[in-house]
């Protein structure tokens, strides 16, 4: 099966600024990718190249087998989007913005059935600026979905929404994914991507730095784990010549062995032999945040 | 086509839903032709001051049929160049030309509606304001009325041009609402649309003749005083709105 989206070598200059430099990934039909990376990392500046509406300096881009830069009309019609720092006027109307945007492109589902299925019909007629962020959201998001799109791009949606709204947010997303369309997922924040993204791609200033699943990524980038137990007096030198260990540290009673991940049965087979065996074995293994926060080596913070 | 009427349907709606703005847009071109006829409207030909100086003012037209079709361009300019451009800028700042652009809204689409409303907004300031100064300043009517709503329709479209073109280059909202006010005084006050130009100093009548307004209040004064059509102002006119158009189309940001 072809991919939905192809980005092949992107890259994009602002001035002195490498913004995207040689980025490429692929999005297949029905599944949340992540673009996840640090503020500035060119994530967003990615996804206006593949939506055509920026226009890259180099590289290869397919949307549906369109080119977004000569084929941008053609595009728009199956794709939806909602924008980073885009917003409505404060006086137009959640009934009258949904009214709008369907005649621009028109071929959607009624607008009225858009504004029902994301339960905004009870605020048809309360203007923009008087919606909480949540709502603010969800209005955008049906926005996106109004010309009921193959793909849809997520930018930055649960910026600035409390923890709840953040939430309630995720299980929009989780619905369009459920209705069967593509979702590109542009986000800083790591638990989001966890928690939603089949297959993401790491962006840190401006290059991929990692992509796969999020299980991939802790496979592939995480430093090993740790072995951890209690061994009070006991002589634990002969860890460090079992194969793939790293270096073994004793705080206390507790060891600390630590190594690539096929340490854990060498280990445990390693203290049987010599007639030990610890009743609080723990393993302890990097999280998705742990790899992410190396990748980006820290410097978000 | 779709997408340019219900924008422009859409726009018309919100800019209703503002009071202020409203009042402001109608009250301007009438509080305009109350103290400036105050002011210069008295003022015959041959008598007062400039009469006594022996100085021929408003080529020798009542002060009042002079003003009228003057104002007119004024009561334009008022929509055109202070709350167009402040609207478009803050459209752009807030991010909702961005949300237009995610849904292929093609930019004449925006720029057209802004026209249009500008345009339906300021035709009703204006004949609001003929209606007035027909009624209580002893204003003529128009020497050529066809004439004259063919011209009001050309330096209608320039004004709105130059306004668009405000609307497009100015960087944020601050500085539209400044340089639109101060185009609008400009105006007032150089173009032949506040002191008559014969009573001006050498200097500031020359900057005068090189305004871009200078030539719509002509535009509109001819056919309004004499029946007559002026081409060589005309022909300035419209190419002014041919050129603050297209510099509105090429600086065009949707962020």
């Amino acid at each position: 099966m072809s991919p939905v989206i192809a980005v092949d070598a992107l890259s994009k200059r602002y001035g002195d600024l490498q913004a995207v430099s040689d980025v490429s990934f692929e999005v297949h039909e029905g599944e949340i990718f992540g673009l996840l990376g640090p503020n500035g990392a060119g994530k967003t500046t990615s996804v206006e190249c593949v939506q055509g509406l920026r226009h890259p300096d180099s590289g290869h881009v397919r949307v549906l087998g369109l080119d977004p830069q000569t084929q941008a009309h053609e595009l728009r019609s199956l794709i939806g989007a909602q924008l980073q720092e885009s917003s409505l006027p404060h006086r137009l109307r959640v009934g009258e913005a949904l009214e709008l945007f369907s005649s621009f492109q028109p071929g959607g589902p009624p607008w009225r059935a858009v504004m029902q299925d994301w339960g905004l019909t009870e605020k048809a007629r309360a203007p923009f600026g008087s919606l909480s962020g949540g709502q603010r959201q969800r209005l955008l998001v049906a926005l996106a979905l109004v010309n009921n799109p193959r793909v849809v791009f997520l930018d930055e949606m649960t910026t600035g929404l409390d923890p709840a709204a953040r939430r309630a947010t995720w299980d929009l997303i989780e619905r369009i994914r459920q209705a069967g369309t593509t979702v590109v997922l542009v986000t800083h924040f790591m638990d989001e991507a966890h928690r939603l993204c089949d297959r993401l791609a790491v962006v840190n200033h401006g290059r991929v730095v990692a992509a796969g699943t999020p299980g991939d990524l802790v496979a592939n980038h995480q430093d090993g784990v740790t072995v951890r137990f209690t061994a009070r007096g006991a002589d634990t030198g002969f860890l460090a010549g079992v194969p793939g260990v790293r270096d073994v540290e004793t705080e206390g009673g507790q060891v600390l062995v630590r190594g690539a991940p096929t340490i854990v049965p060498h280990v445990g087979k390693a203290l049987v032999d010599h007639g030990l065996a610890p009743d609080d074995m723990d393993v302890v293994r990097p999280t998705l945040e742990d790899v992410y926060l190396r990748l980006v080596d820290g410097d978000e913070a | 086509m779709r997408a340019l009427g219900r924008l422009t349907a859409t726009e018309l709606k919100l800019f209703l839903r503002e009071p202020v703005t409203v009042l402001f847009t109608l009250a301007l071109p009438l509080m305009v032709l109350y103290v400036l006829n105050g002011v210069f409207g008295d003022q015959s030909p041959a008598g007062g001051e400039g009469g006594e100086a022996g100085l021929v003012v408003y080529r020798g037209f009542d002060a009042a049929d002079w003003y009228t079709p003057a104002y007119v361009a004024l009561a334009v300019a008022g929509f055109a160049f202070i709350a167009l451009p402040a609207h478009m800028v803050e459209y752009r700042e807030t991010g909702v030309l961005r949300r237009l652009q995610a849904s292929g809204v093609p930019r004449g689409v925006v720029l057209l509606s802004q026209m249009i409303i500008s345009l339906v907004v300021a035709t009703v300031g204006a004949a609001l304001l003929v209606g007035a100064a027909l009624l209580f300043t002893g204003s003529s009517p128009p020497a050529g009325t066809a004439l004259f709503f063919g011209a009001y329709l050309v330096g209608a479209v320039a004004v709105t041009s130059l306004g668009l073109m405000l609307g497009t280059v100015l960087p944020t909202a601050r500085a539209a609402q400044s340089v639109g006010l101060l185009a609008w005084f400009v105006t007032l006050f150089l173009s032949g649309a506040g002191p008559p130009p014969e009573v001006l100093p050498d200097g500031l009548r020359r900057i005068g003749e090189w305004l871009p307004m200078t030539p719509v209040v002509q535009v509109l004064q001819e056919p309004w005083l004499t029946g007559e059509w002026v081409v060589r102002q005309s022909v300035v006119v419209v190419a002014i709105a041919a050129v603050s158009a297209a510099i509105a189309w090429v600086a065009y940001r949707w962020e």
